[in-house]
């Protein structure tokens, strides 16, 4: 019997139809601006590729047990869909938010599933990696208006299909994926300010299908593999500053040392400093001190500057020194930008030109990518 | 340009004329000189490749490589006793049978469905060495025994951390260098000595070796010149004790009868397969195994594909899978990434299994017997040649032994010249490598001998000395 | 009765051969035996009287290998060998950089006689002169391809070729006494795995180049990367894109002006043979697989040959032992050069041996069978081949190749279905499942994927313009089938040997079994050759 989580945010998704950029705190709005619900219906169309492909491989669908929020959070839809559903015990709002998200999450990982399924968007994800961080495997079945965070599938469907991959043993890693999200209120007055919050556990690409090779190291060996780079290169009586994110990380693992996952961590002498440290305090670090920085583009973008760690500004910069500062991030991860430059968006034109041109990005251990900076 | 292709070629079937000018068209082109259209003018060749004139049929190409090959004399024809490393066994006809059909042979890349048979005669293979062994993981095999060796020795650096890998000084210099090349620029290879009268490896040396630093004792057994190590135990306990890994090479075909390594403690079991049902082909029938125990951190530190069996989604159905796909999440990772996996020699590895399902228990342990009995009995009669010292050890040895001739006052190389015009491959010389061992040869003597064909021998050797 | 119809050109009634054959030992039975050995005359046994190994050394209990006779063994391998997807039985187009082509029987024929077969590596060379010609002359043959001067084929493969550079890169600046400073060898994220993973072997550090826009490696990114850490330049050209890197000079020029060396992956040679050379593009090192343009075959994965070649300045660091031509008494005489065991520089050994002998003649027949125009003719159609198939894919609305659109490629293409998965959820990979229903092999690509979805394809010369469309007709039906049932290619395949497996014990200590009595100890069955527990 295989156990499966299912939470929709049932507002996910409104904003955008009726030109509202994401529906954070919006709903009632939106709903009066006669936005239909559209994550319902997109939950629907991956639970239907769900069954389906299950069946195609001699499991029936009565074979998978659905815990899902009553209502229009997960009962509803789960019920049309030939599923067995288990229906949490949680009150029925007729108006939910990000909390009743996060209560259904906490109460599905308490009952252990397999795989959480969420429907909604970058906000959702927030909601989900709040209760669950990242102890829970889960895939987000993209219904929102704002999808920045690689924690979703490209359609219901290939959500859908991804689940029925899972549950049928072809996925074999998990890799983390960054949770995403804007300052909608600072979006709305036309600023990107781009936060992190955390990381979710998701199943890893399908099967590996590439026979002819041996086996190539998952993406989170890799990361693990940066850090041990890194570390080797560690000077003494040196202030290492180590940038947010699932790619820096193992830096501070692999050392022992406690991190903020979405802060900036402080490191000399392969002792930890400072955690979460703020921009004043990284200026006062960094002045007239032997510094580095080490740092990965989040999310989806490329971004190596200005998306998540406004705190290492352009005066921690200018006294670090661009020749001191090292980025880290897998192939995988640079595969997924087809291509596309590295940014830098400091605030400072100045600073984020020194930038341009190309820099050596730690792949792995001793392996190195050159690649361009725009 | 002077080259004008051919029309008609059997192996290219688009090289016919009319269907060649049908796809250029398709492509808009006019000739065939218009494709490589990306490659700039200064780097091609503007000429014709200066070659041999075709074979204008493939009756003229057979006669031709027949004759060739026709200037070779063959141990089919000529009685041979060479042996170090690739040695002359029976090879049953069954084994040529599967390895020569066209499916296996052109077969390369596809997935656990398409290549099923490919995978599942894979798994048997390392099913059926994982018996001869003992042990419950083999790989899909590598290149040679050297490979197998070198990367048995990278596997222990990896598991324990260390960097020095003790080798015994007697091994074939070739094997030697290889796992140098193999091991440098990080692993130190330190060589162990060996006791002058039995050959075997001197535990004495070993102990004062021994140390904090050493990832693994490495050793064969029987050795290079033939020697079984008899205190093999020994060795496995003391590399145990201080924290290595002991890894033996075997002679597989010995193991119907010779106990397997991990029944007296190895740790890491390789060895060529060469022995098992595959001709020597010149030297090219080598492959190579490892084996371990199934615990993780072994079978995390292969390189190598390791095929495992598991269920598929319809009952009653086995199917086949790479086990431990990702196996850098296991640690050590400095060390991983440090080897590849490509084309090796995968066909051999189907063979050798074919040839352990046919020969069963009893045939290994007759095949054993039969190698062990006809090299003694050669030993015995050589040993009765005067001024001839066979074994050169005083050890028991299997299959291979060492003939000391300094006593007769005449090199190897002149008694092989006299056993070459008696039509007879006498014993490798080791005199080139191992000159403290004076003029010795080493013998190799298998099951495909007769008794008529070591008397032969022995009448021979008698003659040249006494000449 | 009619002629069938056989206008279609999808093979929808194929269903591969299923044997459902056990597991070997499941068909032991006690008592049978499928080979006698020749045993010690009872003479023998006589002479030596007491013959027994130290008991420490003596095995105690049999190895549990399976009693069968010789028809159900042989019975057994046919049913296996039927149940495997080889050249020989198959339109190989879908195994794109292996360069899979048709393997001459009458080469596997030569290479099967005892004048081969029954060699020793260590008879004296004067009952050797054959087989020594045959590499002398193959060897000489490489060097015209390549225009490089001296060839080992000692590396059994492809990989260990790379190794073979990368170790001959190392000693040549060991003699230098550059080999602390010069730690870093540059390849491209297209060229193959092994050129980065085989250095590594080697203690290099690993410096990757991406590609430009139109797909050639970025020379701004390996003018960043080249410099006095450079010991090396590893690339394929083409590189797995099929794209060929017009600029190539440039690149080994660089490397040359930093004091480095340049090996050249030619595992894509095969529309390259007489066309262009490993010389004049400015290349030190290379190798030739000749397992794939040389069609010797692949074996399920060797045993083949990684034949690796040297510039004269760096013939003394190849392994050896390499074979010489010389005169005795006015005829040509075949020799080894044994000088590897002194000479420090070179780096010894790779493989025992001198490398897999039966490839080295198969190769040197094929050769033989088509000389300068023959391979003129391969190195074209297999060109004319995929840029046919190319065009026709690009036809295709959810194909796509990144890179110099309108522009030839080379040997292969990787293409990208991305627009295909997106509209469907139907990845490559699932197509790749699915083509086995159609008789077909299909390749994605080397993970991590640079371009989304991707596949790649390699017709070489051997596939006629029917089987070219026979591939591409079955390509377009499972995409169709992609948008209108989806359901039946995530399921596939369907008319394969087996089903979609349960991968789950894989990746589990508890549960894979990489032998079968792993397979009986973990299952609960006890141990072969036990009745079940």
């Amino acid at each position: 019997m295989t156990r499966i989580g299912l939470i929709i945010n049932p507002i996910a998704g409104m904003g955008g139809r009726v030109g509202l950029k994401g529906t954070d705190g919006l709903a009632e709005k939106a709903r009066a601006l006669g936005a239909p619900a559209l994550s319902p219906q997109k939950a629907a169309r991956a639970l239907t590729v769900l069954a389906r492909s299950l069946a195609g491989t001699g499991r029936a669908p009565g074979e998978v047990r659905l815990f899902v929020p009553p209502g229009d959070m997960g009962e509803t839809v789960a019920a049309s869909c030939g599923f067995r559903v288990q229906v949490l015990d949680l009150p029925r709002a007729a108006v939910t938010n990000g909390g009743d998200t996060r209560r259904a999450a906490g109460q599905i990982r308490s009952r252990g599933v397999d795989l959480l399924l969420f429907a909604g968007g970058d906000g959702t994800a927030r909601d989900i990696c709040a209760a669950v961080g990242e102890d829970q495997t889960v895939m987000g079945i993209p219904a929102g208006v704002k999808i920045h965070s690689p924690v979703f599938a490209q359609t219901p469907e290939a959500a859908g299909h991804l689940a029925a991959d899972f549950i049928r043993g072809n996925v074999r890693q998990l890799c983390l994926g960054d949770v995403l999200d804007i300052d909608e209120a600072a979006y709305r007055r036309g600023r990107v300010r781009t936060r992190f919050y955390g990381c979710l556990s998701l199943p890893g690409s399908g099967r590996v299908q590439a026979r002819k090779a041996g086996s190539e190291v998952s993406e989170t060996a890799a990361q693990d593999l940066i850090a041990l780079d890194y570390i080797d290169a560690m000077e003494k009586d040196t202030v290492y500053l180590i940038g947010p994110g699932t790619t820096t990380r193992p830096v501070m693992t692999r050392l022992g040392l406690d991190y903020s996952l979405l802060g900036v961590d402080v490191v000399e002498n392969r002792r930890l400093v400072l955690c979460d440290a703020p921009e004043k305090e990284l200026l006062a670090l960094t002045r007239n001190r032997s510094a580095r920085i080490f740092i990965t583009p989040i999310g989806g973008q490329g971004y190596l500057f200005g998306r998540g760690n406004h705190q290492i500004s352009p005066g921690v910069i200018q006294q670090t020194g661009v020749e001191n500062i090292r980025v880290g991030a897998t192939m995988e991860k640079i595969g997924r930008l087809k291509g596309q430059p590295f940014l830098v968006d400091t605030g400072d034109p100045v600073t984020d030109r020194m930038f341009s041109g190309y820099t050596r990005v730690i792949t792995g251990y001793r392996r190195e990518m050159v690649y361009p900076v725009l | 340009m002077a080259v004008n292709g051919v029309n008609n070629h059997p192996y290219i079937p688009n090289s016919a004329p009319g269907v060649r000018a049908e796809i250029l068209r398709e492509l808009g082109l006019s000739s065939l000189e218009d494709l490589h259209e990306e490659i700039p003018g200064f780097l091609k060749l503007d000429r014709k490749l200066d070659l041999p004139e075709a074979m204008a049929s493939e009756l003229e190409l057979k006669r031709h490589v027949t004759g060739l090959l026709s200037r070779n004399r063959h141990c089919e024809d000529v009685l041979s006793f060479l042996g170090g490393g690739c040695a002359q066994h029976y090879v049953p006809a069954v084994c040529d049978e599967i390895n020569s059909r066209g499916e296996f042979l052109t077969a390369y890349g596809g997935e656990m469905y398409n290549d099923f048979g490919r995978f599942q005669a894979l798994f048997e293979y390392q099913s059926l060495v994982g018996e001869l062994v003992d042990m419950e993981v083999v790989n899909v095999p590598t290149m040679d025994g050297f490979q197998a060796a070198a990367t048995s020795i990278r596997m222990a650096c990896r598991m324990t951390g260390r960097q020095e890998v003790l080798v015994p000084d007697i091994m074939d210099p070739d094997k030697f260098m290889a796992i140098r090349n193999y091991c440098s620029p990080d692993i130190r290879l330190l060589r162990v000595g060996h006791d002058p009268e039995t050959g075997r490896i001197d535990l004495n040396d070993l102990a004062t070796k021994l140390s904090g630093n050493t990832a693994a004792v490495y050793f064969e057994n029987p050795s290079f010149l033939g020697v079984l190590q008899t205190r093999a135990q020994e060795i496995c306990a003391m590399a145990r004790k201080a924290g290595a890994e002991s890894i033996v090479a075997v002679d597989p075909i010995s193991l119907g009868i010779l106990a397997p390594p991990a029944q007296y403690g190895a740790d890491i079991t390789c060895g060529d397969l060469q022995p098992l049902g595959i001709h020597m082909n010149y030297g090219g029938g080598q492959s190579g195994f490892m084996a371990t125990r199934d615990e993780e951190r072994y079978v995390m530190e292969f390189p190598s594909r390791l095929f495992g069996i598991v269920p598929t989604c319809k009952p009653g159905e086995y199917g086949f899978d790479d086990v431990a796909y990702d196996r850098t999440s296991f640690g050590h990772h400095r060390e991983h990434g440090k080897e590849y996996v490509g084309t090796q020699s995968a066909l051999w590895g189907i063979t050798a299994g074919v040839y352990l399902a046919s020969m069963g228990p009893r045939g290994m342990e007759e095949v054993g017997r039969s190698i062990l009995d006809k090299s003694g009995y050669a030993r015995q009669v050589l040993n009765a040649i005067p001024g001839v010292r066979a074994p050169g050890f005083a050890s028991p040895a299997f299959k291979e032994f060492v003939v000391d001739f300094t006593g007769t006052g005449k090199s190897v190389a002149r008694i092989n010249q006299a056993l070459l015009d008696a039509e007879i491959f006498g014993g490798s010389d080791l005199f080139g490598d191992f000159p403290e061992l004076g003029q010795t040869a080493l013998y190799c003597v298998t099951e495909i001998h007769t008794k008529a064909d070591i008397d032969r021998l022995a009448d021979a050797l008698g003659r040249i000395i006494a000449s | 009765m009619d002629l069938i119809d056989r206008s279609a050109t999808v093979r929808e009634n194929f269903h591969q051969a299923k044997w459902d054959e056990p597991i070997i030992f499941e068909l032991d039975t006690p008592g049978e035996r499928g080979i006698r050995v020749p045993e010690a005359e009872p003479e023998i046994r006589a002479a030596l009287g007491q013959n027994d190994l130290p008991d420490a050394l003596r095995r105690k209990t049999p190895p549990a290998l399976p009693e069968i006779a010789q028809p159900r063994v042989l019975r057994h391998y046919m049913r296996l060998s039927q149940e495997t997807l080889g050249a020989d039985v198959n339109i190989e187009i879908g195994q794109g950089t292996c360069t899979v082509k048709y393997s001459p029987k009458i080469n596997e024929l030569l290479a099967r006689q005892p004048q081969i077969t029954a060699l020793h590596p260590l008879q004296p060379e004067e009952t050797v002169q054959g087989i020594l010609e045959i590499f002398y002359k193959t060897d000489c043959f490489l060097r015209e391809f390549s225009g490089l001067d001296r060839f080992t084929f000692q590396p059994g493969g492809g990989s260990q070729g790379i190794l073979t550079m990368a170790s001959v890169v190392r000693a040549y600046f060991e003699e230098k006494g550059e080999a602390e400073q010069r730690d870093e060898i540059i390849t491209t994220i297209y060229s193959h795995p092994s050129d980065a993973a085989a250095p590594a072997v080697k203690g290099y550090k690993i410096i990757h180049i991406g590609p430009d826009k139109d797909g050639y490696p970025d020379i701004e990114a390996f003018k960043a990367a080249v410099g006095p850490k450079t010991a090396g330049f590893f690339v394929a050209n083409p590189e797995d894109t099929g794209v060929y890197n017009p600029r190539i000079r440039e690149f080994t020029g660089l490397v040359h002006a930093h004091g480095g060396l340049c090996g050249y992956d030619q595992a894509n040679a095969n529309g390259l043979l007489g066309i262009t050379r490993a010389r004049e593009a400015g290349f030190d090192l290379c190798f030739f697989n000749l397992h794939k343009s040389f069609s010797t075959p692949h074996g399920c994965g060797g045993p083949a040959c990684g034949a690796t070649g040297a510039t004269t300045a760096l013939e003394p660091f190849l392994p050896g032992p390499l074979i010489n031509k010389a005169d005795r008494a006015g005829k040509a005489w075949y020799c080894f050069d044994r000088s590897y065991r002194q000479d420090k520089r070179s780096i010894g050994k790779v493989r025992s041996w001198y490398g897999v002998a039966p490839v080295v003649l198969k190769a040197y027949a094929w050769i033989m069978s088509l000389g300068a125009e023959g391979l003129y003719e391969v190195a074209k159609v297999a060109v004319l081949n995929n840029n046919y198939l190319f065009k026709k894919l690009m036809e295709i609305p959810c194909v796509d190749a990144p890179y110099i659109p309108g522009r030839q490629r080379v040997e292969q293409v990787r293409y990208t279905i991305e627009k295909l998965a997106a509209d469907t959820g139907v990845t490559s990979g699932d197509i790749q499942r699915r083509m086995m229903d159609f008789g077909m092999h299909y390749w994605t690509s080397h993970h991590p994927y640079h371009i989304p979805e991707p596949i790649t394809l390699e017709p070489t010369e051997t596939p006629s313009k029917k089987d070219l469309d026979e591939y591409i007709e079955t390509l377009k039906h499972v995409f169709r089938e992609a948008y209108e049932t989806p359901e039946v290619i995530k399921t596939a395949p369907h008319r394969s040997v087996c089903h979609q497996v349960d991968a789950s014990p894989s990746d589990d200590p508890e549960r894979w079994a990489v032998t079968w009595r792993a397979y009986l100890r973990k299952t609960g069955r006890g141990k072969p050759g036990q009745s079940p527990a």
